[in-house]
């Protein structure tokens, strides 16, 4: 009896676990349908996330099941409606074959073209170690150059070889599609765009409000740039000089009034202030008999010593060059000319504008001195220079 | 192994139908579209060269005095930028040569995407649907043209330093804002200790970012559109005609990647280019004469030595000389460049979209036009080194500039008009042979 009924049991068990299995193979469809007709799969991670379920598998792992599922059926569901995936024909298959024709001997092509490689390829690599040769031996920089060229050109050669003889030559002619949506795709992403639109522009209010803040956005970060530079002010009108300051070399010693030869120029810089950019002033000497300065200046060169701002009024170069024949500063930059026996005014070349004067004179002790600063802001034009 | 990687990553990426629609992408095949390729690949190789530099190269303009391997500048004072480069040059291994082919990249960087602009323009490729691809090339020249510029600039040698202070005088020349901008982004008169800081931000970030951006911008677009065709048996304004990417375009790309890289360590190791060594540290009171910028700016400054020294006073305020050739003259070609296809538009009333490219001498006008500013621009490429070529020979430089400001004027017309025939009478030709060719019996 027992046993009998211990074999019952063990049937009704096996039937159990059958109609189980049964009954699972037969839900899964059943369930992807229902799933998959109405689709609300944010809903269902949802509710499996949410609930919190101690002592079970975690959730992690349930929400992955559930997607994996999730995903199939809607996998499934895609193929119900359009059908089973077709098998994709190739879009090589209309390509032409130019070697075919052409009558390209392929074969031939092939022989010589793996050689042609062969050879390139060997002597990329020929070049590559030599290169590694001579960088681990510290050579220098003419062989490591070339090295590197004969491995990368070499290697590059090989490459366009072997795509030119070893891959067939075909040419493929593809329709373009349009490039423009067609007209109802653009009116349904254009209505989604107005819905969203009109969904968040209520009130004119908020809407002054928002341009408000994009403008204030803007108004923060273009004052941030303020923080990278100081007021121009200061240092384009500055007429460096001061009145009664000593002209010094450039080892620091004054200049005295035997200090040049005619024909014979130096750089000099306000004392205190050497070797700056915009402080430096060539000082020259030419025979006073010579000069044909305005009369407002015809002070400002004791014994023939004329000072004018080295800075170029053009482009801001050094105005490096003096022609002691013809009495002209030259720009070596763009060649600009000034005549110095005539206040330094532009002869020739792109300046406008003269290079200003220094007003000089000689103190009783023979030291060179300014009479004043700069007749304008040295360097080259802006809006607003004097 | 590849099969399993593939199928790993499409389980999870779904990327079959992205890549098979990648290897079947059509390119077409002719020489001429490989210009693009070629700065591309030397911006890669530029970003990469680049990297290298930066981790030797010191952006301060503090200065120090040299006592370094390079003996004709012991004891020398100078800019810790400069002195970092001096290190960069001779003692660190392969130092030279990447600072060497960089400078070479950025060469050919900008002169490919000058003839790749070039090919564009004369093939009227910029018609719609690309007119938006030209206005991002055309600011894709603008910043390699910057970069280049700051890129140079920022060595702390003599020469960077001449181009510095005249780069100032332009910035400073703008009417109005002149010099509030000036002291903004420099921080001062040049040379400010901010500049070569600031230089070294936008040169290593600010513009690579910007450019890679608007490359991959760029490279989008041209994916989305399709390459153009040139005109020939069928090619149509509906197909594409070409190669598939994969694999004989890659391997052919591949290659011309490596080879370009090939050039640029062999122009790199045997080709000198931007000696500061020889050129010594920046000092205000130095300059060197006969000193040029890169030829990509050389037409600026030919076009700064032509322009008479005029000043244009406004009641108290000043336009300074600097400013028309400098930045009216450039601002006015740039702009005139960045509405061409939409002015082109406006005049022929033409806005249908095409594939398939103008051959230049079916439209004479556009023909001439480009070479007529080509020329124009070589022409002040050779104006700005006037004082090199009055050394060469025994000229006056007075001389020659009156030339060169005569020939301003007479070449850009005298070769408009030429082209523009030599552009129509080919067109005539072409339409009569095809005239003949219909006419003619036809084989059966």
């Amino acid at each position: 009896m027992s046993e009998e009924g211990g074999q019952k049991g063990s049937w009704l068990w096996a039937g159990g676990v059958l109609a189980w299995k049964l009954a699972r193979s037969l839900a899964r469809p059943v369930a992807r349908v229902l799933m998959g007709r109405r689709i609300q799969p944010i809903g269902e991670i949802k509710r499996v996330g949410e609930a919190a379920r101690p002592g079970r598998v975690s959730d992690a792992v349930m929400l992955g099941l559930e997607a994996t599922a999730l995903t199939q059926a809607l996998r499934d569901t895609f193929e119900e409606i359009h059908g089973p995936e077709a098998e994709e024909t190739s879009e090589r298959e209309n390509d032409r074959n130019l070697d075919a024709e052409r009558g390209v001997n392929v074969e031939k092509r092939e022989k010589w073209g793996t050689a042609l490689v062969v050879f390139w390829l060997a002597l990329a690599f020929a070049g590559g170690i030599a290169f590694l040769f001579t960088y681990w031996t510290g050579g220098n920089n003419l062989i490591l150059g070339s090295m590197l060229g004969v491995f990368f050109g070499c290697f590059g050669i090989a490459l366009v070889v072997w795509s030119h003889s070893l891959v067939p030559h075909t040419e493929a002619t593809e329709p373009r599609a349009p490039l423009a949506a067609p007209t109802p795709k653009f009116q349904s992403a254009m209505g989604d765009f107005t819905r969203g639109y009109h969904q968040i522009q209520r009130r004119n209010l908020l809407k002054w409000a928002s341009v408000a803040g994009a403008g204030m956005v803007a108004a923060v970060f273009i004052s941030f740039l303020r923080s990278m530079g100081r007021s121009p002010e200061a240092s384009l009108y500055t007429r460096v000089w001061k009145q009664g300051q000593r002209l010094m070399k450039f080892d620091g010693t004054p200049v005295t009034v035997d200090a040049l030869q005619p024909g014979s120029t130096m750089i000099v810089f306000p004392e205190g202030s050497e070797d700056t950019e915009t402080a430096q002033t060539v000082l020259l000497r030419v025979r006073p008999e010579l000069l044909r300065l305005p009369a407002s200046r015809s002070t400002w060169a004791p014994g023939g010593y004329l000072a004018y701002s080295r800075v170029c009024t053009h482009a801001g170069c050094s105005v490096g060059m003096y022609e002691r024949t013809s009495h002209l500063l030259m720009c070596p930059c763009h060649q600009s000319t000034f005549d110095v026996l005539i206040g330094a005014q532009p002869t020739g070349g792109p300046a406008a504008r003269a290079l200003p004067q220094l007003p000089l004179y000689a103190d009783d002790r023979g030291f060179l001195r300014a009479g004043g600063g700069f007749t304008e802001p040295p360097g080259p034009g802006f809006w607003g220079m004097p | 192994m590849i099969r399993s990687t593939a199928r790993g990553l499409d389980t999870r990426l779904r990327i079959a139908p992205v890549v098979r629609e990648a290897l079947n992408h059509v390119f077409p095949d002719h020489w001429s579209f490989m210009l693009g390729e070629i700065a591309l690949y030397s911006f890669v190789i530029l970003v990469a060269s680049g990297l290298f530099l930066a981790m030797f190269y010191n952006g301060s303009a503090a200065q120090v005095v040299y006592h370094g391997s390079y003996h004709p500048l012991d004891g020398v004072k100078m800019s810790a930028a400069y002195q970092s480069l001096l290190n960069l040059s001779f003692d660190v291994p392969a130092g030279l040569l990447m600072r060497q082919m960089h400078h070479w990249a950025a060469d050919i960087f900008i002169a490919a995407i000058v003839v790749h602009q070039a090919r564009i323009f004369f093939t009227a490729a910029y018609r719609r649907p690309r007119e938006i691809n030209w206005v991002v090339g055309m600011t894709l020249l603008l910043l390699a043209l910057a970069n280049g510029y700051f890129g140079y600039s920022m060595c702390g040698d003599l020469l960077s330093g001449a181009g510095l202070r005249i780069g100032y005088a332009i910035l400073l020349s703008l009417p109005v804002i002149g010099p509030w901008m000036t002291f903004i982004f420099l921080g001062g008169t040049v040379p400010a200790d901010t500049v070569i800081p600031r230089l070294y931000a936008w040169h290593i970030f600010l513009v690579p970012m910007l450019l890679g951006v608007l490359l991959v911008v760029h490279l989008a677009i041209i994916w989305r559109q399709y390459h153009t065709n040139f005109p020939g048996p069928g090619r149509s304004q509906t197909s594409i005609v070409g190669a598939r990417l994969w694999p004989s375009y890659t391997l052919k790309s591949i290659g011309l990647f490596l080879l370009l890289l090939g050039i640029l360590a062999a122009l790199g190791g045997l080709v000198q280019i931007d000696p500061v060594w020889i050129y010594g540290p920046y000092d205000p009171v130095s300059i060197i004469p006969g000193a040029q910028p890169d030829w990509y700016l050389g037409w600026i400054e030919g076009a700064m030595r032509l322009f008479p020294g005029v000043n244009l006073h406004l009641g108290s305020y000043l336009i300074p000389e600097v400013f028309f050739p400098a930045v009216l003259f450039p601002g006015l070609l740039i702009v005139v460049l960045y509405l061409y296809p939409f002015l082109e538009k406006a005049f022929t009333r033409d806005h249908g979209s095409y594939n398939v490219l103008r051959i230049p001498s079916q439209y004479p006008f556009n023909t001439a036009l480009g070479c007529a500013v080509f020329s124009c621009l070589i022409l002040l490429e050779f104006a700005g080194a006037d004082d090199v070529l009055v050394m060469a020979s025994s000229g006056s430089v007075v001389a020659l500039r009156l030339l060169f400001r005569v020939l301003f004027f007479v070449v850009p017309i005298a070769v408009g008009v030429v082209v523009y025939t030599l552009c129509w009478l080919a067109r005539r030709k072409h339409a009569e042979a095809h005239l003949l060719a219909e006419g003619a019996p036809q084989p059966r």
